[in-house]
């Protein structure tokens, strides 16, 4: 299989607090990777930087095979509306709250091109139903939905274009338990069904060992370990994993 | 008629501003729709009364030019009466209210309805050049979104009305695409005028005294109202014949004859309606 997104070397210093020190990372077409640590470890950093929103100090960022430094901004932003999809951690980051739900996720189609009206609608419709937001609630604007609501349909506007990878903050960060476990069933379900890679955020061990296939471990900027998920939650390694695994409170 | 003014720079602007304005100008021909940014003086009249065209027009206006200038249609409105009586007071120009024989036409919220010519000048007063800015409020980034030709936006928002009303709202300020590139904001004129733009043998120029810039559309330029495939750009007309000189196919003003309900709808083309009239006379007389 080959890596859809290749990251080596990333180095990245804020003053004199290193956010990313020598990470590397490979992300493979249909794999959902987990990236864990505790708050202020470089995670979201580091999701930022793979996204091409922040410039590291060192190292290359490869989008199949192509430097993300050297393809410009145009192409980078081209690339953010068609084959990526960024799910923020809070909804109101990634909607648009005076856009109505159908507008919303019919902003990345329209931004590709699309301008048949019945069709965008169409598509609105259909993803609004995928991620069970009610179809009626189509021209209502988000500011009007709950937070579980927003973020379904946050997911729903960033996976209108059927992008091959989704950068995810902390999905269900701030969403109450039974919430989040839908949304995890939703996100697992959806990468399944559309074969997504995801690169997926969070300090929530439970919700990494659900959806991802493999994970790595942050602390401090470093990737302290990294592997499949069962292997490093089951087996961990590094004295920083086995603290981070048996600090999970069982239910 | 007045004398010429003395004392002042042949049409009121110093040759420095008139050189740095026709440089913009020039810019803005070389890159249709394209917002080219210039340093607006101080006018003698309020911002929001036509600051930028004044000085466009200024610009370019030669001794032998012939001024017209219309707002909302109108040669007799407070606005264009002033800015004529300006432009004879500081520069001697002839004016006139005919569209025909004018060399340079300075306008608010109206294209004439007569055809303008390949040896004519349109110029437009605008208050808010930036098309996307009340979609995304920060400068910085709608000038990304133009160099990078990002316009999902703009058809978010027609999305918008056709999910709210039924059909694009917009009946003034209809966004338009220049020369297949730039989306323009074509200053508040209705919707009604929007084709005429598109393939006019008329140099356009607009200028926005306040917020400090000139574009301009090329003669023969290519310019499309945005749209849906399936909701179509339509010109938004009055359904009604003009009272005056029974135009059905000019744009109409719906004027308040009294107070008890009477109204009118008259051509907003006061030219134009006087020419059909005087013509329907013309005929009857014969």
């Amino acid at each position: 299989m080959t890596a859809l997104l290749t990251a080596t070397g990333l180095d990245l210093r804020f003053g004199a607090i290193p956010a990313l020190v020598d990470v590397a990372i490979d992300i493979s077409a249909g794999e959902v990777v987990a990236i864990v640590g505790e708050s202020g470890s470089g995670k979201t950093t580091l999701l930022r930087v793979l996204s091409g929103m922040m410039a590291p100090d060192a190292g290359t960022v490869l989008w199949q095979g192509q430097d993300l430094r050297a393809m410009g901004e145009a192409a980078r932003r081209r690339l953010m509306r068609t084959d990526w999809g960024f799910v923020h951690q809070n909804p109101r980051d990634g909607l648009r709250l005076n856009v109505s739900a159908g507008g919303n996720v019919g902003e990345r189609l329209m931004a590709v091109g699309a301008r048949h009206y019945g069709n965008i609608r169409e598509q609105a419709l259909d993803w609004l139903k995928r991620v069970e937001v009610d179809a009626s609630r189509i021209d209502d604007l988000p500011r009007t939905f709950s937070g579980g609501m927003q973020q379904r349909l946050q997911i729903a506007r960033t996976l209108v274009t059927r992008p091959k990878l989704v950068f995810m903050d902390e999905p269900t960060g701030g969403l109450d338990v039974s919430v989040q476990a839908r949304l995890l069933d939703l996100i697992r379900g959806l990468s399944r069904e559309l074969g997504l890679a995801v690169l997926i955020v969070t300090h929530d061990i439970a919700a990494a060992r659900l959806l991802a296939d493999r994970m790595l471990v942050m602390r401090r900027g470093e990737v302290v370990e990294q592997g499949l998920t069962d292997r490093v939650l089951d087996d961990p390694q590094h004295p920083y994993t086995q603290l981070l695994v048996s600090s999970v409170l069982a239910a | 008629m007045t004398a010429p003014e003395t004392g002042y720079t042949f049409a009121y602007l110093d040759d420095a501003t008139k050189r740095m304005i026709r440089r913009a100008i020039l810019k803005a021909v070389a890159i249709p729709g394209h917002q080219i940014p210039f340093g607006a003086r101080e006018m003698p009249l309020p911002y929001g009364w036509g600051t930028g065209g004044i000085q466009v027009t200024a610009s370019i206006l030669g001794p032998d030019d012939v001024l017209k200038v219309i707002d909302q249609g109108s040669d007799d409105t407070t606005n264009a009466i002033s800015i004529r009586r300006f432009f004879t007071r500081v520069a001697g120009v002839a004016t006139t209210e005919r569209t025909a024989d004018a060399t340079i036409v300075q306008t608010r919220h109206r294209i004439p309805e007569r055809a303008l010519r390949e040896d004519q000048v349109i110029v437009y007063q605008v208050p808010q050049p930036e098309p996307l800015s009340k979609l995304e409020p920060r400068r910085a980034e709608t000038e990304r979104l133009h160099a990078l030709a990002d316009y999902g936006l703009m058809h978010v928002r027609l999305y918008e009305d056709i999910a709210r009303l039924g059909h694009i709202a917009k009946a003034y300020d209809y966004p338009v695409m220049v020369n297949g590139r730039y989306l323009m904001s074509p200053s508040p004129i209705p919707a009604f005028d929007n084709p005429k733009m598109d393939r006019m043998p008329a140099l356009q120029l607009f200028g926005a005294g306040r917020e400090k810039r000139i574009y301009a559309i090329p003669p023969y330029t290519s310019v499309r109202s945005l749209d849906f495939e399936d909701h179509p750009f339509r010109p938004i007309r009055a359904p009604h014949a003009c009272e005056l000189c029974g135009s059905t196919d000019s744009y109409l003003d719906e004027v308040l004859t009294d107070d008890a309900g009477g109204r009118m709808f008259v051509c907003s083309d006061t030219d134009y309606c006087g020419e059909r009239q005087a013509g329907a006379n013309k005929a009857a007389a014969e």
